[in-house]
């Protein structure tokens, strides 16, 4: 049997070995490709191993590299980290599939440098979901900054440099102004850098100083896009869809997510929080952030910048989740790091596929489209339906814990935001199948959307009704997480 | 009241102790003087001339220093209770002298330098045609627009 | 044998170059005279080496020029604070020898390169006795040896370019009037104590009382060892003389010269006075702290809006020495330790950053600006991965040598008073990705202005590469840096008990 804590590098070590590797491989261009999907399936299997050990009990650990003394890159899998961990793994399996179809569909150019850093950026996910002290996170989430930049500015045109330049200043910026001396600050007070299941600055902070430290992470996490650090996930759709999918819907996001899980858990403390209420006015800011990205979300037309925005608001509500100081909450924030991923990605897929198949990228182009793509718009569908909660999609069991959660914690106008926040995801979701289907095709277009892109398209969404039926082993590991 | 108007006595101590320290006031001049043409003027030349004048400043200072009130200069004779002033600080400014050589030569060279390329050593007109120069640079490159890849 | 050699090490290590730049001046062939230069590094760095781990069995090495024994006599001092500049000098000057192989005739021409390495030597032979004597006016001595040795080898750029005489000039004069500033300061001091020695310095000041011959002395000698280290805002010196100067003595002084200055700085602050003494709570407070957070963004500034990378280069090791001069101003170990943890890193950071511009000068033939730096990351893709990864360095990506010098610095201030001077780091280090990230995007996503085929040079990119890897070694391997330094703060603040 494989000790358990070779199986981290199993999981974490393939796609940087793919991203080694790549470089070298861009002549063969078939192998290159397989490279990404192989990779992931290697990933899945450590990562998928992993939840089963951290189900059994276990809390797998590995020191890496004693860098100083007292600082080192070590690795621990803790409920939630394998949670992500395996999100991130699964899903790259199909991004990496899907973004050969779209980088071959779409003749882009620089196939190889755009497969390197993807494994990079997904390596740096990876070690993200299973560091085992603040500063191994810090490493990390700095490294998936740089690592996704020259993906982002893949097209190296001016709009890709604009786009490039607010990306790096906006998350290099917040977490090199707030985030690091935030850690650091937790350092000097706890006097080490670990971080345990209930948090670790009970007795150790001030608890009139706690807002300011939380205020610190929050701002400092940038990658959680709460508002206002929250432009440069628009700003990123220049890239090419791929990163979109499973960077700024799965791994660059979520990371950022996990991270303020994190703190909000294993930093501060879900007694801690509610004891001192300092995370109060999170709330009030995660609520907001949720309904504003909402209503903009109704008036874009680039389907990409409508996802955009969406992927805000649903972060928003991972972090309201964590925020509440709720054990039901945090399950369900939790849980919705797995339901969103899962519905995201397939929702930007089928913007790719769509921008791939007919050169479409506006909803208002899409009337009628739906009879020459209908597999890719049903799938959109699907996918919104997990967006938006309703059963028997994955997606409306994180609502349904996040609401209990809001309940549990007394803040009854949060359930409220909740549900006006639901009425505009129907809204601004699901007018892209309606006009696809209902509304006269006024553009005559042949679409062609290549096999590479239809069939992870379809695979994520029947993994979004999956994900309702088989939500058991993460609803274990969200309860774990809260130490039940 | 008498605050203002000090007394006699003490009136004489001052300038007594100030003319006493008249070392001290040259080499204060000299310091000024020095750095004045250092930083004031803009012949180059001038420059390492107020430089030298500086340097000779921190000497006058040095020996000053050594000096002991009623001693001789510190050559030994063979009587043995004469007093000497210190010989360590006139040690130091030899060596010092020596450094403000090399400094000056370096200098002055420096200089014949600058008036070979330049035609000039007032640092108005070197700057003027540094100034150019550097613009005529910056403008050539600014003329190749930087364009992007795609 | 070793005995002797052991024994004889501290003045071993200065004697070696300063002996061999006598020699070197005298061959004619170019290519002879590197090789001597090359031997003479190789066997300085070998020497230093073996001073490090005799530093670490006995502590303090005290070495008596002439058998004369200190105070009377001049003595060298080699501790835990004094090994760390003179390792970094001795590497510097090690991987900059090699990398100049191709350089120096293509910047200087064919007739004068033993008398560049000739220069080279004294000024290597400079910096290495500035570090080590334990003399204030020895000191001084060496303080201009290698001022003016490194003013000679500025001034040789103006083959290439005439202004390198003029910047040249500014140096020598603002220089020499920075020693002489610390030579009044040195005799002012000598006139209350009676000695130069720094050891029984600071034993005897510390029977004194303040008296203003005291503060005087100790203002005159802070002044001109900052000019000497370039602390803002008697920097002016530093941009113009480290941007015409030939590129292989801009990678050597970049990296080496304003380090040994700043170990003095710091050897005067804690070594020779006490740091429980008003007088330098109060300088470095309200002096030193002031003026090294200016540093920091006029530096920053000043290089976002600069167009030649060689200059811009400059100004940001203005805002660098600011970072440890902010360090050493807080005053605590940690802080200490991490001022000497950032000297290290920066000479390692800068010195492959000027290396890595310099080999696309090389192939440019021209001066690098914003502008023509166009595209070329995608033609000469070692170059451009080795300045990506020292850019990524400077701004302090983890698993970097950057990242570990600003971990320490903001660690130490934060536990210091005053939250808001870490918030000023971060804020200029963040804006200091500014103008890197101006260079990486002319270098890649902009279009080639020339076409060329260009095949990287191997001496050039030997120690660029020898650089980054250390760049790279000392961000995932910290230790060794890490204790040297902190060994260094525990004597620094040791001494003043």
């Amino acid at each position: 049997m494989i000790p358990i804590e070779y199986l981290i590098l199993i999981t974490v070590f393939p796609p940087l070995l793919v991203c080694a590797t790549t470089p070298f491989l861009s002549g063969r261009t078939i192998l290159r490709d397989l490279l990404g999907p192989i990779g992931g399936l290697v990933s899945s299997w450590g990562s998928i191993k992993l939840v089963q050990a951290v189900l059994d009990g276990e809390q797998p650990k590995l020191e890496f590299l004693q860098i100083a003394e007292g600082i080192s890159i070590g690795f621990t899998v803790t409920p939630l980290g394998a949670l992500f961990g395996l999100v991130a793994s699964v899903l790259w399996i199909f991004a990496g599939i899907y973004s050969v179809g779209y980088m071959r569909g779409n003749k882009e150019k620089s196939q190889t440098r755009f497969s390197t850093f993807y494994a990079l950026a997904v390596h740096a996910a990876l070690c993200i979901a299973y560091a085992g002290d603040l500063l191994t996170l810090f490493i990390f989430y700095e490294i998936l900054t740089f690592s996704t930049y020259p993906l982002v500015t893949h097209k190296q045109d001016e709009l890709a440099q604009k786009a490039g330049r607010l990306y790096m200043s906006i998350l290099f910026g917040s977490s090199v102004i707030l985030l690091l001396p935030a850690i650091i600050w937790v350092w000097v007070i706890t006097g080490s850098l670990e971080i345990s299941q209930n948090g670790v600055l009970d007795g150790k902070i001030d608890p009139k100083y706690a807002p300011f430290l939380l205020m610190m992470f929050v701002f400092g996490i940038g990658k959680a896009a709460l508002m206002p650090i929250h432009k440069w996930l628009p700003a990123a759709m220049v890239a090419p869809t791929p990163v979109s999918a499973l960077l700024h819907a799965v791994a660059v996001v979520k990371a950022g997510v996990f991270t303020m899980l994190l703190v909000l858990t294993n930093v501060f403390g879900i007694e801690f929080l509610s004891k001192t209420g300092a995370s109060f006015w999170l709330i009030g800011l995660a609520s907001f952030t949720l309904l504003t990205t909402s209503v903009i979300a109704i008036y874009k037309d680039d389907i990409k910048a409508r996802l955009a925005y969406s992927t805000i608001s649903q972060l928003s509500y991972i972090t309201l989740g964590g925020a509440l100081a709720s054990s039901l909450a945090t399950q369900g924030a939790a849980l919705h790091i797995v339901t969103h991923a899962a519905g995201k990605i397939t929702l930007f897929f089928v913007a790719g596929a769509i921008y791939v198949g007919a050169k479409l990228s506006n909803i208002s182009e899409l009337n009628g489209q739906g009879k020459s793509m209908p597999l890719i718009f049903i799938a959109f569908f699907i996918g919104s339906l997990s967006i938006i909660g309703v059963p028997p999609m994955g997606g409306s069991w994180s609502k349904f814990f996040l609401m209990l959660g809001a309940a549990e914690s007394g803040y009854f106008f949060v359930i409220a935001v909740f549900c006006v926040s639901t009425i505009l995801n129907v809204y601004y979701l699901l007018e892209i199948p309606a006009r696809a289907f209902f509304f006269k095709k006024e553009k005559e277009i042949t679409a062609k959307v290549p096999l590479l892109i239809t069939i992870p398209t379809l695979m994520t969404c029947f993994l979004t009704i999956l994900l309702f039926f088989f939500i058991e082993p993460f609803q274990n590991l969200a309860s774990l997480m809260v130490g039940k | 009241m008498p605050l203002l108007v000090l007394n006699q006595e003490r009136q004489v101590k001052m300038i007594s102790s100030s003319i006493g320290i008249w070392n001290y006031w040259i080499v204060f001049l000299l310091m000024m003087i020095g750095l004045f043409l250092v930083i004031g003027r803009k012949n180059f030349l001038k420059k390492i001339v107020g430089l030298a004048i500086f340097q000779t400043s921190v000497f006058l200072l040095y020996i000053t220093f050594g000096k002991i009130a009623g001693a001789t200069p510190p050559i030994l004779n063979e009587a043995l209770d004469t007093v000497y002033s210190n010989p360590l600080p006139h040690v130091l400014i030899l060596t010092a002298i020596v450094v403000g050589v090399a400094t000056t030569a370096l200098g002055l060279s420096l200089v014949l330098r600058i008036n070979s390329e330049y035609g000039s050593i007032e640092e108005d007109d070197i700057s003027a045609q540094d100034l150019v120069d550097y613009h005529d640079e910056i403008e050539t490159s600014k003329k190749l627009k930087s364009k992007f890849v795609k | 044998m070793t005995d002797i050699l052991i024994k004889n090490l501290p003045i071993l290590v200065v004697l070696c170059p300063l002996m061999m730049s006598l020699f070197v001046v005298l061959i004619s062939n170019a290519f002879i005279s590197w090789i001597l230069t090359l031997l003479t590094t190789v066997l300085t760095f070998i020497l230093s080496i073996l001073l490090f781990q005799e530093v670490q069995i006995q502590t303090y090495i005290s070495y008596a020029l002439g058998n004369w024994a200190p105070p009377l006599g001049i003595e060298y001092v080699i501790d835990k604070v004094s090994i760390i500049p003179i390792i970094i000098i001795s590497s510097i000057s090690l991987l900059s020898t090699i990398f100049s192989y191709k350089l120096m005739p293509f910047e200087v021409g064919q007739s004068s390169i033993s008398k560049v390495y000739s220069l080279w030597l004294l000024a290597i032979a400079g910096l290495i006795g500035l570090v080590t004597t334990g003399d204030a006016f020895n000191l001084f001595v060496f303080l201009e040896i290698s001022s003016l040795a490194s003013v000679a080898l500025v001034a040789m750029g103006a083959k290439k370019d005439k202004q390198a005489l003029v910047a040249a000039y500014n140096y020598l004069v603002i220089g020499a009037v920075g020693a002489t500033l610390y030579v009044i300061g040195v005799g002012l001091l000598y006139s209350i104590t009676g000695t130069l020695n720094m050891e029984d310095l600071s034993n005897r000041l510390k029977e004194i009382d303040n008296n203003r011959a005291l503060i005087a002395g100790f203002g005159f000698m802070i002044t001109g060892i900052m000019v000497k280290a370039a602390v803002f805002p008697l920097h002016i010196w530093l941009p113009r003389a480290y941007s015409y100067a030939p590129s292989a003595v801009s990678v050597l002084l970049a990296a080496t010269a304003t380090k040994a200055s700043l170990y003095i700085l710091a050897r005067i602050l804690f070594s020779i006075f006490n740091i429980s003494d008003d007088l330098i709570i109060i300088t470095l407070n309200y002096v030193i702290l002031p003026l090294s957070i200016l540093a920091m963004f006029a530096g920053t500034i000043m290089a976002i809006y600069e167009k030649d990378i060689k200059r811009l280069l400059a100004h940001s090791s203005i805002a660098q020495i600011g970072y440890i001069t902010l360090a050493f101003s807080i005053g605590s170990k940690a802080s200490i330790a991490a001022g000497f943890i950032h000297m290290f890193n920066h000479a390692l950071i800068k010195g492959g950053l000027f290396m890595a511009i310099t080999s696309i000068g090389y192939y440019l033939q021209k001066r690098v600006t914003i502008n023509n730096l166009s595209g070329l990351g995608r033609q000469m893709p070692i170059t451009f991965f080795c300045f990506i990864l020292c850019s990524l360095s400077l701004a302090g990506l983890p698993l970097t040598a950057g990242f570990i010098s600003k971990l320490y610095l903001i660690k130490a201030t934060i536990s210091s008073e005053g939250i808001w001077i870490v918030f000023l780091i971060l804020f200029s280090s963040a804006l200091s990705l500014i103008y890197l990230w101006k260079m990486i995007e002319a270098l890649w996503l902009h279009e080639n202005i020339k076409k060329i085929i260009i095949n990287e040079n191997p001496y050039i990119y030997i120690s660029l590469l020898i650089i980054t890897f250390l760049n790279i070694y000392f961000g995932l391997d910290a230790s060794l840096i890490v204790n040297s330094s902190e060994g260094a703060a525990n004597t620094l603040m040791g001494f003043s008990k």
